[in-house]
């Protein structure tokens, strides 16, 4: 046991434990240059650029109609998906950008994967078909021992192995609305993404279940690069290393208003637009 | 549209509490030195009985920090001036204990004949407190320059304190019967100094709540 005497006798220093907020990795392993999206004819987001670390948790903050959940919608072409969706600027992954001719989006959704807001199980499968339905699309894995290894890993990462292991084989909606979330974490986790996109992936859960995602997303965050967009700023500034707030410009499109590390975002922002909103003298 | 306006009222109330034992202290700094200029032994027991209200103060503010810390979540500005608040309350307190200290050396020195007017101990209250009151003045206005500058007077309390020194020190080699008298006199003159020292504390916490950079400005000679 540490005590003072110790300190003083020895002469040394305690080793202070890093905490999240302190970057393990400066590497970029997404990098948005001037990107801006469109539905139809009405712009949703403007020229946003900015560097997305690798293995670290990035929180998209701001008011409503910003356009965060457009923004990582962007970053895993789920945006063209939508009507009249598209976009301009690049996404480099890898320094390839993630818009280019010869990218299957199908292919790239594997690489960055996404979990929404709702939890979304497919009701008619099991918990083990859930989370192998993506493995059995990518037809890497054919053999059942092979499907069960990977399940059980990503059920363990997602924290719900314990809670499920003895009830696979039932529907995945028999699950609580935190359990379901978790399940749609691990269907995510399954196919081995290097991102993972969370679009207010706690906004229908209860404060427990909320906690636990939160104490997940920490620990994924030791393998996997993830970009959150949440409502709740007391979250953001809870698990997230980075934050980016955007806001809706006077032309009705969201833009970046600041990017920078959570604690000086949420203690010092540089920015009058960011003090205003985190502090709430606006909404 | 402001969106949180029950808590910035609340916050704005913590800042009217501080300007209130702010009030307080001032008081007790003032007060002291009349009861040490006037031997006046009821009114330095009356300020040690205060002191108790100043304490009380600093836990009340203390308090409704919590509950804002614990209810609300503060963030950027709000947070850094609650925090800067739970330092501004420990400093007025401990400058509140110095004067304090001074009513008990105005008792200990009781009916003693003065050892020489008192010149420079008032001219040090009076400018202690004239920076105390534009430390909290710069807390509610958020002036930083104004801070600043509070923290740079700090030399000319500094410079007092080494005149009250050596004065004192040459009666004392004088006369070692004065010793006892003067020694009470340095004390007092060393609380001052001491309180404000603590100004420059605050000055410091106001300049954190503008800019949010923790750093020391002036290192006192003391």
């Amino acid at each position: 046991m540490m005590t003072i005497n110790n300190l003083v006798n020895e002469n040394i220093l305690p080793k202070l434990e890093t905490t999240h907020n302190q970057h393990k990795d400066q590497k970029g392993i997404l990098e948005v240059q001037d990107l801006s999206a469109w539905y139809g004819n009405a712009l949703a987001i403007k020229h946003v650029s900015l560097t997305i670390k690798s293995r670290a948790i990035t929180s998209i903050i701001g008011p409503s109609g910003c356009g965060k959940s457009t923004f990582i919608r962007c970053l895993n072409r789920m945006h063209e998906v939508s009507h009249g969706g598209h976009v301009e600027g690049c996404v480099l992954l890898d320094d390839k950008d993630i818009y280019a001719r010869d990218v299957d989006p199908v292919v790239l959704r594997r690489r960055i994967g996404m979990v929404f807001q709702k939890p979304a199980p497919f009701p008619t499968m099991s918990i083990f078909d859930n989370v192998g339905a993506g493995l059995k699309l990518t037809r890497f894995f054919s053999k059942r021992w092979e499907i069960e290894e990977i399940v059980e890993k990503s059920l363990r990462r997602a924290a719900l192995w314990d809670e499920v292991k003895d009830k696979l084989n039932q529907s995945g909606a028999s699950l609580s609305g935190g359990q379901q979330q978790r399940l749609c974490i691990a269907r995510a986790i399954a196919v081995e993404p290097e991102i993972i996109l969370l679009d207010e992936p706690c906004s229908a859960l209860d404060p427990a279940s909320t906690l636990k995602i939160e104490d997940l997303m920490r620990n994924l965050a030791e393998q996997y690069t993830i970009v959150i967009v949440t409502h709740n700023m007391q979250q953001a500034a809870r698990v997230s290393d980075m934050a980016v707030f955007f806001m809706m410009a006077p032309d009705k499109a969201g833009e970046l208003v600041e990017y920078g590390s959570t604690s000086q975002i949420f203690t010092n922002p540089r920015e009058k637009r960011t003090e205003d909103y985190i502090t709430g003298r606006f909404g | 549209m402001e969106i949180r306006t029950s808590f910035h009222k609340k916050l704005r109330e913590i800042q009217d509490d501080i300007l209130v034992m702010g009030s307080m202290v001032s008081k007790a700094i003032v007060r002291a030195i009349e009861a040490l200029q006037n031997r006046d032994l009821k009114l330095a027991q009356q300020i040690i009985n205060d002191d108790q209200e100043i304490n009380q103060k600093r836990f009340e503010i203390e308090e409704k920090c919590v509950q804002l810390i614990a209810t609300q979540q503060p963030m950027a500005s709000d947070l850094r001036t609650i925090i800067s608040v739970l330092n501004i309350i420990t400093e007025l307190e401990r400058i509140g204990d110095y004067a304090e200290g001074n009513a008990r050396v105005a008792i200990m020195i009781g009916n003693e004949p003065s050892l020489k007017p008192l010149i420079d101990i008032p001219h040090m209250a009076e400018k202690t407190i004239d920076m105390l009151n534009r430390s909290l003045d710069a807390f509610i206005k958020r002036d930083a320059e104004s801070a600043k500058a509070i923290i740079g007077e700090d030399d000319l309390i500094d410079n007092l304190y080494d005149q009250v020194f050596r004065e004192l020190l040459f009666f004392m080699s004088e006369d070692p019967k004065t010793i006892t008298r003067a020694t009470r006199l340095i004390w007092v003159a060393h609380n001052l100094e001491r309180s404000a020292d603590r100004v420059t504390n605050i000055c410091e916490r106001v300049i954190f709540i503008i800019n949010g950079k923790m750093e020391e400005i002036g290192a006192s000679k003391y």
